[in-house]
């Protein structure tokens, strides 16, 4: 038995006792057994020329390689105002990145590499930042003071990104639930990464500075779906003020999760909305995988402070390694140390989330703190073993390793060996205390990787280049005379009407709703169906074509306008929509006429009926009265579109059936 | 008392936290008519208006609440911060350089000041080696701050105690004497040190940073690293600016005091040696020399100090149509030295001349410089230039303005005799006046040109 280790066996067992389902089996029992809890931090670039402390162009986008010239940074943690140095910005010192900035002069002036200090803040900007404060009921603030808050990764060249508090306290009211909101900034968006390899770490200034707000809310979510639906209606309640950017990379939330015991882990950079349910779905797992962990080592030691792993190097020409990247190190010159973890045994391979397992947040701080590009370990409960199991035992005993120990071997340049030790150590003491405070990257399969420690509300400076900002009453006031309705309102509204509710996501994601309503109110046509047409008709047809740059959503509105007046039928405009979202500027008439349409009146083609009817009882190829119906609408149809509703054409040919 | 418990406060926000009795680092609960707010009452810059309390949330923000919206405040608490770098004393490594660092002020050696909002010289040695641990690796550091003044409030009475406190450095044994300073003025006092002191057997090197210590991205560690080195294991004997080369993070460059100038307002590589190349290249790892000729490090102590200094010594920077009344007030006001900034190859109007000539006739030492920077007066070229040398104006050669500047009032702190104050300002003391221009001591490139950009893809500029 004590030989007959089974490491797929325990990944099973172990997925199995902390009682891990998926998503889709997943209840709300599910959910406050493990006492889930999420909340969010949603960024949307705002829609304005230029940046925010600086007058180069927003919006404007380069490929990796097209730069005009690089500038190099490294960070050095410094003390907050309050006196702390930050968790994270140590951790970032260790790592020793040489940060590279890939400059483009078209986007990047001298504020940008830090060279110059800010101009004065974007008006335009703060401007749109207080109208969105005022939607989300936020309480705004008296005088706006720029702060720094320390980014050391080097997402940002001067080591903090300018930010601002507009509100604080606010709330967000979803259909069935109402969540409280912690506050909302008005921020420089950082650097776009290029690349993260060994000990440097390449980045592209284009996006850097463009103005974003920042929405926080309370962990108030309760389930995943929950989460996903704050993160759409935020989304909603930005785009409803037309003023806000869209498209790819211009909203991007960062999720709060974690489970009853566990810790706030930050999972960063969250593209999709969709892939939140499953991100913080498995996060809360992993949470209570490392918590089942902690209880099994609590019982096996007695003493962790006193608990030390120890480790040996190992000479690659004494073992009989078949391992690719075992002997790809050894060609480099890398060292390969193997470690001991006393009384690790089964933790290795202990179910974190589906297809993980705890080794592996081994490697990933190894990757990210240490500098050791990935592969960069193995160790002795893989599933599929790289080492054999005669060399594994030669390990061992170098190390002296007892039976209900855990061994890694890892590999890298020798300077990183010492910060990779310390690394996974300290890896090993934090699963004693249980869910160490990170942040995570995401991936589509909704599985995360370790990214940074999680920084602390140490690293928040006064920025002494900026002065304060007061917000008169007067310019409130003045900011909410035209403020959009709230999204909730919208939701109820469209309720009332009758439209179905899968059309929701897309009138709201795209803003559609003053148009609707526009349409409806001016034109006087009825609510279902015009809020239908955008959210069913017009989504799937916009889908199978491609638009023009400047097309705008409002030639919609013109197109009912110009059938209302021309008397036409409104079923056209499902007909005319594909021309007019490839041609906006095409007359409407000239698309009729593309359209071969003729304009008929409604009594001519009703009096065609009568004498189809004969038609078909002489041809009477069924004796349905449905196919007979069919047949007549079919003759009626090429003619009809546009000229007569097709319902009242269908009960007018009922009538002599 | 008052002063403390309600930092930076004054006239309506003060009145309004004393009526609530809300003390600076007091937590706070504040109903205003835009909602409540809850934080710490933070000190407020004197700078700023009487109209808002500034307070920082939970969340390490900090925001400010227009007192006029005001409803009701409370202090719920009190949390004073405690400000400090974690202070360690500076290891003793045997064999390492013995190196002084002194301090002057400015943003080398600063931090926040929660009164102003702005940073202050204050930095103490221990502090120093908290936040720049790699100091220890390269010498053994003493320090002492002689004065903390901003840059630009340096002035002849520092010069003058700052060359003594380096000569008697120099006598006590040490090996490099590293000086911190504010940036803005660093090249003036580059020049007054290279008069001041002179034959220093050891390196003398100033330095500053362009950012801030308080910033991550601050190029103050890696200039004090710089700067140590250059000072503790160079062979360079003379006083140096030593700062940024390129904007990035890679080296140093050590200029001579007497041929460098702050070049742009806020770029790290803001130094630059004007009319010749710097003296060498200074990174972690070494010095690469660029000019051989030098003054070489020596064992004897024999330095000689000579701090003097007039304030009757003033510049003038011309523009076209200047009135002679300028020049006539500035001898009127009893000034002794005037330093000419002139255009071209040094030239003012004719309108001038006779104030130029009452001038001289009072006994008054005129220099002319160049508002071009680059390049020599040559006053022989235009009949103009020769009216003026014979009215008594004395070309500087491609002595710079502010050099120029500096040694006017060195040398008419040791004599009033023209004649000598002539022989002092044209005997060169470290090349601020030099015989060659090299064709690479005038590179002013301009972008857009390709080969340029080329260049700039390459090469960190
Ligand atoms: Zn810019």
């Amino acid at each position: 038995m004590k030989n007959n280790f089974d490491p797929k066996k325990n990944y099973r067992e172990t997925k199995e006792k902390i009682g891990y389902v998926s998503r889709k089996d997943a209840t709300q029992n599910d959910y406050d057994r493990i006492g889930f809890m999420s909340g969010l931090e949603v960024h949307q670039q705002l829609l304005t020329g230029k940046k925010l402390f600086c007058h180069c162009p927003a919006g404007l986008y380069h490929k990796n390689n097209d730069y005009d010239a690089e500038v190099i940074r490294h960070m050095r943690p410094t003390l907050s105002e309050l006196g702390e140095y930050d968790g994270t910005a140590l951790m970032e010192f260790k790592t020793k990145k040489e940060i590279v900035y890939r400059v483009k002069h078209a986007t990047t002036c001298t504020y940008e590499v830090d060279d110059t200090p800010p101009f004065r803040v974007n008006r335009e900007a703060l401007d749109i930042a207080i109208e969105i404060s005022l939607l989300s009921k936020l309480n705004v603030v008296g005088e706006v003071h720029i702060t720094r808050k320390q980014y050391l990764d080097g997402s940002i060249p001067t080591g903090f990104q300018r930010t601002a508090i507009i509100g604080v306290e606010g709330v967000l009211e979803l259909p069935y639930k109402k969540i409280r909101l912690i506050q909302l900034s008005l921020e420089e968006d950082s650097c776009r990464e290029i690349s993260d390899i060994g000990h440097v770490r390449t980045y592209k200034t284009d996006r850097l500075g463009m103005p974003l707000i920042e929405t926080v809310t309370y962990p108030d979510c309760k389930n995943p779906k929950e989460v996903k639906d704050t993160c759409d209606y935020i989304r909603f309640l930005n785009r409803s003020t037309g003023k806000v950017r869209t498209g790819i990379g211009a909203g991007r939330e960062d999720v709060n999760v974690s489970c009853r015991g566990g810790s706030r882990v930050e999972i960063k950079g969250v593209a999709h909305t969709a892939w939140i349910p499953n991100l913080t779905h498995n996060e809360c797992f992993r949470q209570w995988a490392l918590l089942a962990i902690r209880e099994q080592l609590k019982k096996r030691i007695a003493d962790t402070k006193s608990w030390k792993p120890t480790h040996e190097n190992l000479k690659f020409l004494a073992f009989n390694f078949t391992h690719e990247p075992l002997i790809q190190a050894d060609k480099a010159g890398y060292s390969i140390v193997a470690v001991n973890l006393p009384d690790f045994k089964g933790m290795l391979s202990h179910f974190t989330q589906p297809g993980k397992m705890f080794a592996n947040e081994f490697s990933e701080r190894l990757k990210v703190i240490a500098c050791l590009e990935l592969p960069n370990m193995t160790h002795s409960e893989e599933i599929k073993p790289s080492i054999k199991s005669d060399d594994f035992e030669k390990i061992k005993k170098l190390l002296n390793a007892g039976e209900n120990d855990a061994q890694l071997v890892f590999w890298g340049p020798q300077d990183d060996m010492k910060t990779a030790l310390d690394t996974i150590e300290e890896r090993c003491r934090m699963a004693f205390d249980g869910v160490p405070n990170e942040t995570r990257k995401s991936f589509e399969n909704g599985t995360t990787i370790f990214e940074r420690v999680l920084p602390g509300a140490d690293r928040m400076y006064p920025d002494t280049d900026s002065a304060p900002i007061p917000l008169e009453d007067e310019l409130i006031e003045e900011l909410s005379k035209t403020l959009p309705d709230d999204i909730i309102t919208r939701y109820q509204k469209l309720k009332e009407w009758d439209v179905p509710e899968d059309t929701y996501l897309y009138i709201f994601s795209k803003n559609l709703f003053p148009l609707i309503e526009k349409t409806v109110n001016d034109l006087e046509l009825n609510p279902k169906f015009i809020a239908t047409f955008f959210g069913h008709t017009l989504k799937r047809i916009k889908g199978l074509y491609t638009t023009p740059q400047d097309f705008r959503y409002n030639v919609i509105y013109h197109l009912f306008k110009f059938l209302k007046q021309e008397n036409l039928c409104f079923d056209l405009a499902r007909l005319m929509l594909p021309i007019v979202l490839e041609h906006p500027k095409m007359e409407f008439e000239s698309i009729l006429t593309t359209l071969n349409f003729k304009p008929v009146k409604k009594q001519e083609i009703f009096s065609k009926i009568s004498f189809l009817k004969e038609k078909f009882d002489k041809i009477r190829i069924s004796d349905k009265r449905q196919d007979s119906i069919d047949w007549m609408m079919g003759q009626l149809r090429p003619s009809a579109v546009g000229n007569v509703d097709l319902r009242e054409l269908v009960k007018e040919i009922e009538k002599v059936v | 008392m008052n002063e403390d418990i309600f930092q930076g406060y004054k006239g309506a926000a003060l009145e309004t936290l004393k009526k609530y009795n809300v003390r600076v680092w007091g937590t706070a609960h504040i109903q205003t008519k835009r909602g409540p707010f809850d934080g710490t009452v933070l000190p407020r810059s004197e700078n700023d208006d009487d109209q808002h309390i500034v307070l920082k949330i939970v969340t390490g923000y900090n925001i400010g609440i227009d007192i006029r919206t005001i409803l009701e405040m409370e202090e719920t608490g009190y949390k004073k911060a405690n400000y400090k770098i974690p202070e360690k004393e500076f290891p003793y490594t045997p064999n390492l350089p013995k190196v002084k660092l002194i301090g002057t002020g400015g943003t080398i050696a600063s931090r926040l000041d929660y009164r102003t909002g702005a940073v202050i010289p204050a930095f103490s040695p221990g502090e120093l080696y908290g936040a720049v641990p790699e100091l220890a690796d390269i010498c053994n550091l003493t320090t002492e701050k002689i004065f903390a003044v901003f840059s630009e409030n340096m002035g002849p009475k520092q010069y003058m105690t700052l060359a003594k406190a380096i000569g008697k450095e120099i006598e006590n044994g040490v090996e490099g004497i590293v000086i911190g300073h504010g940036t803005d003025t660093l090249h003036h006092t580059g020049a007054a040190l290279t008069f001041m002191v002179q034959n220093s057997p050891v390196p003398i090197v100033l330095v500053g940073s362009q950012r801030s210590s308080d910033r991550p991205s601050s190029d103050a560690a890696l200039n004090l690293m710089h700067a140590t080195y250059a000072a503790g294991h160079g062979d360079i004997a003379e006083v140096m600016v030593c700062m940024f080369g390129p904007t990035s993070d890679e080296y140093g460059l050590l200029h001579k005091g007497t041929r460098v100038r702050k070049m742009h307002s806020s770029y790290r590589s803001t130094f630059r040696t004007i009319g010749d190349t710097p003296l060498a290249m200074v990174s972690r790892k070494g010095i690469t020399h660029i000019k051989q000729e030098y003054n070489h490090r020596r064992k004897d102590r024999n330095v000689k100090i000579m701090p003097y200094f007039s304030d009757k010594v003033t510049m003038l920077y011309y523009y076209p149509a200047m009135k002679p009344d300028i020049i006539d007030s500035m001898v009127e006001m009893g000034y002794k030295g005037i330093v000419i900034v002139g255009t071209g190859l040094g030239h003012v109007n004719k309108e001038l001349y006779p104030a130029i000539e009452r001038a001289q006739a009072k006994g008054v030492c005129m220099y002319m410089t160049l508002q071009t920077i680059w390049g020599y007066v040559h006053m022989f070229v235009y009949d103009t230039g020769r009216d003026m040398m014979a009215k008594g104006i004395i070309p500087a050669g491609n002595m710079l303005p502010e050099v120029a500047f500096i040694k006017l009032g060195w040398a008419l702190g040791q004599t009033d005799d023209p004649e000598e104050v002539k022989r002092i300002m044209l005997t060169p003391i470290n090349d601020d006046i030099t015989e060659r221009e090299p064709y690479n001591g005038y590179l002013v490139y301009q972008g857009g040109i390709p080969e340029v950009e080329e260049f700039i893809k390459k090469v960190h500029k």
